[in-house]
């Protein structure tokens, strides 16, 4: 009773990054209420997942294998979910808070009668029950989420915690679950690959971002660029995508994606404050504009006043001789 | 078709959120409100949906205090045919909550498609459009970014990572919540402001809609998040300052 039961996604027989954090942060709490760290997966050709769960701390992985739900699918999903944690009987379960995590837990949640925080940032033990931090108003404040339920709910931001390291020698057990699924309602058609493969700006690491300063879309190229030396994902401001420069998928801000990356690079981006409300969480951002006045320096660890046009051109550069010697 | 649409009444954007002394809140005074921005979506797509099939109908419904019939007003000045007030009475209810009073009202009323946006820009849980779901037994699509209609089916379009998208054919009855770009939200016209003073907005008690759920979660501790020292703008030509950032990157913030 005293278990937490993570939720692992997986993708082109994979475990995600995701996972491997969730089960960092997960045999923290878990030691700290006297129990374990248990994972979930759900779809087809499991087997090979249990590994890699097991070095990086499930004890147990719970394994839902079904034709039905090789593409996600919410109702069946929340099933699934729902029949893992009656068995396993986690007192905390966690998932990422991503385009999956999102959509999935608070249906869990309503269905198991449970509460839930969603996007939290911080997880702790208090009084032996979970106690999520979580950003509000668009990330201008914090609150804290207490749990009335003895079942805890929570999807976790990307890149909030570490991913630990595998350890060579821990293995976990197995355990299949059985599900009804009856008929699924909204089946998914099709699923449409992006373009791009880099990571989604929501679990990237690194960002390089560019606003309505880059004036096209062909423009862009510098910052695709600088971000191909890094390994970095490409952002925009509202401005740049309203404009036609970039598409929404790239939006960072209040209406946009929230980020969480490592380092983001802000290129010509003035800092509206609904631009902020997406990246200031961003542990180092780096500004570069040509107005010293721009309001993105007040938030910024490191600015550069010029013109974008010139300078990333020359970080780009730079940053190859040091990566690329 | 029966179309509801939720919205939420959310401080402007632009407003400096101000935390109560006791942190069990921010301050609301002086703050301006607007309709939660993905609920506009929402309200825009079911306008849309209206008028692609005739003999439609779509009722605006909110839960909030008094002054949120300004918004429920500006949605029936963009093209709503009636509201629902829910009067909170004061109470701050949680998601679970909130969910299962809206699930009355869908219920009783006979909704088939119901709208609503992504997340409210306040709290920002973006829980109650899956929990109503859930609380129907209904689908739900959520991060709705392309919707189109082929009788009562919808194909729509959910963006998730990456630039990837799952595309769902979806029944009716359904919950869609909508994700920016999925529209352009029109504004009011004068005509529309004039004809929405005299459009019905019914007033029901929340508690009256409660049915017994108990709030699963407390939230508490409202504050604002640490301040980050000032940063460092390196002065200098570029063939200087952009090495120094490098090296600054590798070796003081140790990100490269
Ligand atoms: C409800 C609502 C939601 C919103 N949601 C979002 C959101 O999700 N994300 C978002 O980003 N915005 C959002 N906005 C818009 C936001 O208020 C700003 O309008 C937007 O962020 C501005 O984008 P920008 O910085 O690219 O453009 P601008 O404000 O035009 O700034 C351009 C900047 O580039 C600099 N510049 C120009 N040329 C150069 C050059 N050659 N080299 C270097 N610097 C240069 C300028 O000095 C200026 O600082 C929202 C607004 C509202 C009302």
């Amino acid at each position: 009773m005293s278990n937490v039961l993570i939720l692992a996604e997986h993708e082109n027989g994979r475990v995600k990054k995701s996972a491997h954090e969730l089960l960092n942060i997960g045999q923290k709490l878990a030691s700290q209420i006297g129990g374990q760290v248990e994972a979930m997966v759900i779809g087809q050709g499991l087997n090979d997942l249990i590994q890699d769960l097991g070095s990086f701390g499930a004890k147990k992985v719970y394994a839902v294998e079904n034709a039905q739900l090789t593409k996600y699918n919410t109702v069946g999903f929340a099933k699934a979910l729902a029949a893992s944690v009656e068995q396993a009987k986690p007192s905390i379960v966690l998932v990422s808070a991503s385009p999956l995590g999102k959509d999935l837990l608070p249906r869990v949640a309503a269905k198991l009668g449970s509460g839930l925080a969603n996007d939290v940032t911080d997880l702790k033990i208090n009084n032996g029950k979970l106690l999520a931090t979580r950003p509000v108003y668009s990330g201008k404040a914090l609150v804290d989420v207490t749990f009335n339920t003895d079942l805890q709910l929570a999807s976790v931001r990307p890149n909030s915690f570490g991913a630990g390291e595998p350890q060579s020698g821990q293995t976990a057990q197995m355990v299949p679950v059985a599900v009804d699924l009856g008929t699924l309602p909204a089946m998914m058609k099709e699923l449409v690959q992006g373009k791009s493969d880099r990571p989604d700006l929501t679990e990237a690491e690194m960002i390089v971002s560019g606003g309505r300063s880059l004036k096209s879309a062909d423009n862009f190229k510098i910052l695709f660029e600088l971000a191909d030396v890094i390994g970095a994902s490409v952002g925009a401001s509202r401005a740049a995508v309203d404009s036609g420069y970039a598409p929404h998928d790239m939006q960072v801000g209040q209406t946009g994606k929230v980020v969480n990356p490592k380092l983001y690079i802000a290129c010509g981006i003035s800092g509206a404050i609904q631009h902020l409300a997406g990246m200031r969480n961003s542990k180092v951002i780096v500004a570069i504009n040509k107005d010293p006045e721009a309001p993105i320096f007040t938030k910024a660890d490191y600015g550069i006043v010029a013109d974008l046009f010139q300078a990333v051109p020359l970080l780009t550069t730079e940053f190859k001789k040091l990566l690329q010697g | 078709m029966k179309i509801a649409v939720l919205i939420k009444q959310v401080p402007d954007t632009e407003t400096k959120i101000r935390i109560k002394a006791d942190g069990s809140g921010i301050e609301t005074d002086g703050i301006k409100y607007i309709i939660s921005p993905y609920d506009e979506f929402a309200v825009e797509e079911a306008i849309r949906t209206k008028e692609k099939n005739a003999g439609s109908e779509v009722t605006v419904i909110s839960l909030g205090p008094d002054r949120c019939v300004e918004s429920i007003r500006t949605a029936l000045a963009m093209g709503c045919d009636k509201a629902v007030h829910v009067q909170d009475g004061g109470q701050d209810f949680d998601s679970f909550q909130t969910a299962t009073l809206l699930s009355q009202i869908i219920k009783n009323q006979g909704f088939e498609v119901v709208f609503t946006g992504k997340q409210a820009l306040d709290k920002d849980s973006g829980q109650v459009t899956q929990m109503i779901a859930e609380l129907l037994n209904w689908p739900q699509v959520t991060v709705v970014e392309k919707i189109e209609w082929q009788g009562n089916v919808a194909k729509v379009t959910r963006r998730v990572a990456g630039g990837a998208k799952e595309v769902y054919e979806v029944q009716l009855p359904a919950l869609l919540a909508a994700e920016t770009g999925l529209n352009t939200p029109r504004y009011a016209s004068l005509p529309g402001i004039m004809k929405a003073k005299s459009k019905p907005v019914e007033k029901l008690n929340a508690a009256d809609l409660l049915a017994g759920a108990t709030a699963k979660v407390t939230l508490s501790n409202y504050r604002l998040p640490p301040e980050k020292a000032p940063g460092r703008i390196l002065q200098g030509e570029l063939d200087k300052t952009i090495p120094e950032l490098v090296k600054l990157l590798r070796e003081e913030a140790k990100i490269i």
